[in-house]
């Protein structure tokens, strides 16, 4: 994969974890900057996800292909999920979900980063 | 005004988020094992399956209001805690019955252990919001 589309999404989705988890200390319900947050996390995922999408046409899929798309729609879908599952709950429980959903996506980069590496080797 | 809190509001927000993560995770790893590889190792993958349904029940049991919920969600919490036990256990002292990784391999380190500290935050949650339903219900 494209190691500058990946390491966004990693510093991204971490930054926006750890924006999350401040304000799950200081008591605060998910607010509309957390949902601009989520939505700039979700555009990095979806170009991510077109830049692997063309690289597996062109230069052949990586290992496990079924394992490594698994991770790709996993990580499409997690952010919106996340979302819309904190923010029913007005308060620091909610904002909490966004820590969640947000840790999730650099364990799934660097799972498909490996098995990238893998079928590449 | 303070009472019990409901399964689904508060910390249950978040327990119901991570138990969706492992039912979507669980559920994808089964169904590309059994799909792809699945003579490979079948006890494995079918149990796999099995905890992934068991992720799946306990996410909805959790999510749902009612004392018919509650029940669900105590038994699958149950059997996932003894399955993250039992298997745990089998594959700690001999991995050959495992041939390949499930959830519950190792108590869950592949997953960092929270397939094991889940399913006890999950009957201290249960616990703790144990009369919630009962007060809906038999309110005045």
């Amino acid at each position: 994969m494209v190691a500058v589309v990946d390491w966004a999404v990693i510093v991204a989705s971490l930054a926006y974890a750890a924006w999350a988890l401040v304000a799950v200390v200081r008591n605060r319900p998910p607010r509309e900057p957390y949902v601009v947050g989520a939505g700039v996390v979700e555009l990095l995922i979806l170009i991510q996800a077109v830049v692997a999408v063309v690289l597996m046409i062109a230069d052949g899929t990586p290992e496990e292909t079924a394992t490594f798309i698994g991770y790709l729609l996993m990580n499409l879908i997690i952010v919106p999920l996340g979302l819309f599952w904190a923010l029913a709950e007005k308060s620091r429980w909610g904002t909490s979900v966004l820590v969640v959903a947000a840790l999730v996506v650099p364990v799934l980069v660097v799972r498909m980063q490996q098995l990238w590496d893998a079928g590449a080797a | 005004m303070s009472g019990t809190p409901q399964r689904s509001s508060g910390p249950g927000r978040l327990l119901i988020a991570v138990y969706a993560v492992f039912a979507l995770a669980a559920s994808a790893r089964a169904g590309v094992q059994i799909a792809t590889k699945f003579d490979e190792a079948p006890v494995a993958y079918l149990l796999s399956a099995f905890a992934a349904l068991v992720y799946i029940v306990a996410t909805v049991a959790f999510a749902r209001p009612g004392a018919a919920a509650r029940g669900v969600a105590l038994a699958a919490v149950t059997v996932e805690l003894l399955g993250v036990l039992t298997v745990g256990t089998v594959t700690a002292f001999d991995p050959g019955d495992f041939p390949d990784d499930t959830v519950w391999s190792l108590y869950g380190r592949g997953y960092g252990f929270v397939p094991l500290v889940l399913p006890v935050l999950g009957l201290l949650w249960l616990r703790r919001t144990w009369s919630a339903d009962r007060g809906v219900s038999e309110s005045p």
